[in-house]
């Protein structure tokens, strides 16, 4: 889980949908596990699914012309449920990278703290870059978190994105919160005492 | 010149992480079984045990059967989840209310009906609808398990300061307008982002004149309108529903307590980022037509046309119509029901049951409707059959069901099945939400009871 992040270079798997609920990134039903891996089968399930199990040939996941560890998606993307599951699924199935140029607040803090990164982007870079996935498949993205920028790469646009220095340490060094909270139990205590 | 919000956050913060966030003391952590396994076993992997254990409260409510609770679960995967919050409670030493427990039900409902949820804390939970607590007049908002663990492991977390918003609503509701309505109302101006990145207080005479149960309902669909909470000042109505409760403060405690609550308004000069005014006469009772709670509209409405969308607005809306099997521009009144769903941590307490009941009063169910009626809690069910509800809802053909979540995300058996149409008091349209292919109407409980007597979609204030 703990993966160090620096710069990952990617073809991307476009969803051009606003609004992907959490519901709709891992199913209620497949929230039943009491371990964090194996989520990435179920990712997206009842879109890349029929009814009967079948693969629906029309979702892009089981297209083969689309693959990467980048996820590009429309508006408001991880709106819902507060389910981390939804963050482990996406990072089981491969991806590092979620661009949209909005996400809910739950969900955006679910995928760093699973050491998937999302980056926002404006509605016209956005826009562009699903244009040129349409285009050609195999269009790559830079994403660059020591410089927090990302580059469609076919047309040479690029944007910085925001990440506080905190987090951007974090990601860049395998750290999650909880090792920084450990290192503060003196710090709680003394203000649970003052608060008492 | 302090909001409400500002108040209680400020009151817990430990630090401010330079270019980082806050590090905020949580007073309240509580547990379901699905999004707390992981964090318990992240504890073990650490070797660590909970900080403050006495500060978490503990219960099953997502996977618990509707009937016959005494017995054990049959389907092994959600009594293994359920039996391993258990195992977890008593390993790290938390308060856990289990499945047959009388203080048993949705964590959002129990929480402030045990007198746990109290005015001025904050409050955690790894689920969206945690912003519910927010009615007390706390800061409670939904959380990851990641994050489950951080407060598991040190009683705090790591949390970007919300920016704060208030909505007021100005004037009187009119006759069949609930809490709910107003919500459903909201989203739809608002839509399902539109309070990101806020924290909503939500003001003025409609919002004042609501009782606790309204409050709660409202506060719990802050999450619908993308906020991080949504909270309510605490006033007379806060006090009096708290006095007495189990876990409450008690005599002295309870006097010292209450000047501190009395304190927990917005300052007259306090400044919101971003300030919106509804006004109560313009909102009908209310319903959604799609897969996001802000596609709504009021009952007696036209679903909207995709005229003046963008290309990727209309493609979402169109999958949206074709899943629920409705066409852009046609009315929903008199459109046939298959369910009706009354319960979840939105519309699961005594008021929602009063007023379904008082709807259906000397009245039949429609034949060809299946009703699910779902209290949120032992308590809730304890009340209806001290009022005499039961009765009233089995003369009219209505059986009372065990607590629990149920049919608002359906991980236990209570599916409707794929192609039905559910008027539901939950919270959630999405595809799928309510089981494989069910198709759900948001609506109060009123709208649902309506149709659970007509077998159509009816404008409750028709049967008033």
């Amino acid at each position: 889980m703990k993966q160090k992040f620096n710069i990952i270079t990617s073809t991307c798997v476009p969803l051009p949908l606003e609004n992907v609920d959490t519901d709709q990134i891992i199913p209620a039903r497949f929230l039943k596990a009491t371990t964090r891996e194996g989520f990435g089968e179920n990712l997206f399930r009842d879109w890349r699914y029929n009814a009967d199990g079948t693969p629906n040939k029309n979702f892009v996941l089981n297209n083969p012309a689309y693959s990467g560890e980048i996820l590009v998606a429309g508006k408001n993307f991880g709106s819902g449920s507060s389910r981390e599951h939804a963050a482990w699924a996406i990072a089981d199935y491969g991806f590092r990278v979620v661009v949209s140029s909005f996400f809910a607040d739950i969900h955006k803090n679910n995928e760093l703290n699973n050491f998937v990164l999302p980056v926002v982007v404006s509605e016209s870079f956005l826009k562009e870059l699903f244009d040129t996935i349409a285009a050609n498949p195999k269009s790559e993205v830079e994403v660059n978190l020591p410089a927090q920028t990302i580059t469609n790469k076919t047309t040479g646009r690029s944007e910085t994105f925001e990440i506080n220095a905190y987090k951007k340490h974090c990601l860049m060094n395998g750290l999650d919160d909880i090792d920084y909270l450990l290192s503060q139990k003196s710090a709680i205590e003394t203000w649970e005492k003052k608060n008492k | 010149m302090k909001t409400l919000f500002d108040k209680i956050w400020d009151a817990h913060i430990i630090q401010q992480i330079e270019e980082g966030p806050t590090q905020l003391y949580i007073d309240r952590l509580y547990c379901h079984e699905v999004t707390s396994p992981q964090a318990f076993d992240g504890l073990r992997a650490r070797g660590l045990k909970c900080f403050r254990p006495e500060r978490i409260y503990c219960m099953p409510d997502h996977n618990t059967p509707t009937h016959d609770q005494d017995k054990p679960i049959e389907d092994p995967v959600s009594r293994a989840q359920v039996d391993t919050l258990a195992r977890n409670a008593q390993e790290f030493g938390l308060n856990h209310f289990g499945m047959m427990s009388p203080k048993n039900g949705i964590i959002h409902v129990v929480g402030p009906e045990r007198g746990l949820t109290l005015p001025g804390m904050t409050i955690v939970c790894g689920d969206s609808h945690t912003s519910t607590h927010g009615a007390m007049g706390a800061v409670a908002f939904g959380i990851g398990t990641s994050e489950v663990e951080m407060v598991m492991a040190s009683q705090c977390i790591l949390q970007s300061r919300p920016k704060t918003m208030r909505i007021t609503v100005d004037g009187k509701l009119g006759k069949g307008v609930t809490a709910k309505d107003i919500a459903l109302y909201m989203m739809w101006k608002i839509s399902t982002s539109g309070a990101t990145g806020y924290f909503i207080e939500y003001a003025g005479e409609a919002i004042r004149s609501l009782t606790m149960e309204g409050r709660l309902t409202l506060c719990n669909l802050s999450i619908e309108m993308g906020a991080r909470g949504g909270m309510i000042a605490p006033d007379e109505t806060t006090f009096a529903y708290i006095k007495g409760r189990e876990y409450a403060p008690k005599g002295e405690a309870w006097d010292k307590a209450l000047a501190y609550w009395k304190t927990l308004k917005s300052d007259d000069d306090a400044v919101f980022d971003k300030e919106v005014h509804f006004n109560a006469a313009d909102i009908q009772p209310m319903i959604t037509y799609g897969t996001n709670p802000g596609m709504g509209m009021a009952i007696t409405d036209r679903i909207p046309t995709t005229d003046g969308m963008s290309e990727t607005e209309k493609s979402s809306f169109e999958k949206s119509l074709a899943y629920m099997g409705f066409r852009a521009g046609e009315p929903l009144l008199g459109k046939p029901v298959d369910y009706v769903f009354l319960g979840a941590c939105t519309n699961g307490r005594i008021e929602d049951f009063r007023a379904f009941a008082a709807l259906v009063k000397g009245r039949r169910k429609a034949a060809g409707i299946t009703a699910w009626l779902v209290p949120g809690s032992w308590a809730v069910d304890a009340q209806i059959r001290e009022e005499g509800l039961d009765k009233v809802l089995r003369e009219a053909g209505f059986e009372i069901r065990q607590p629990g979540c149920s049919a608002c995300l359906a991980m236990n058996d209570d599916k409707i099945p794929a192609g039905k149409y559910a008027v539901s008091t939950s919270n959630r349209n999405f595809e799928g939400r309510q089981g494989p292919g069910a198709r759900t109407l948001l609506a109060s409980p009123l709208t649902a009871a309506a149709a659970a007597v007509t077998g159509v979609i009816t404008d409750p204030r028709e049967l008033l």
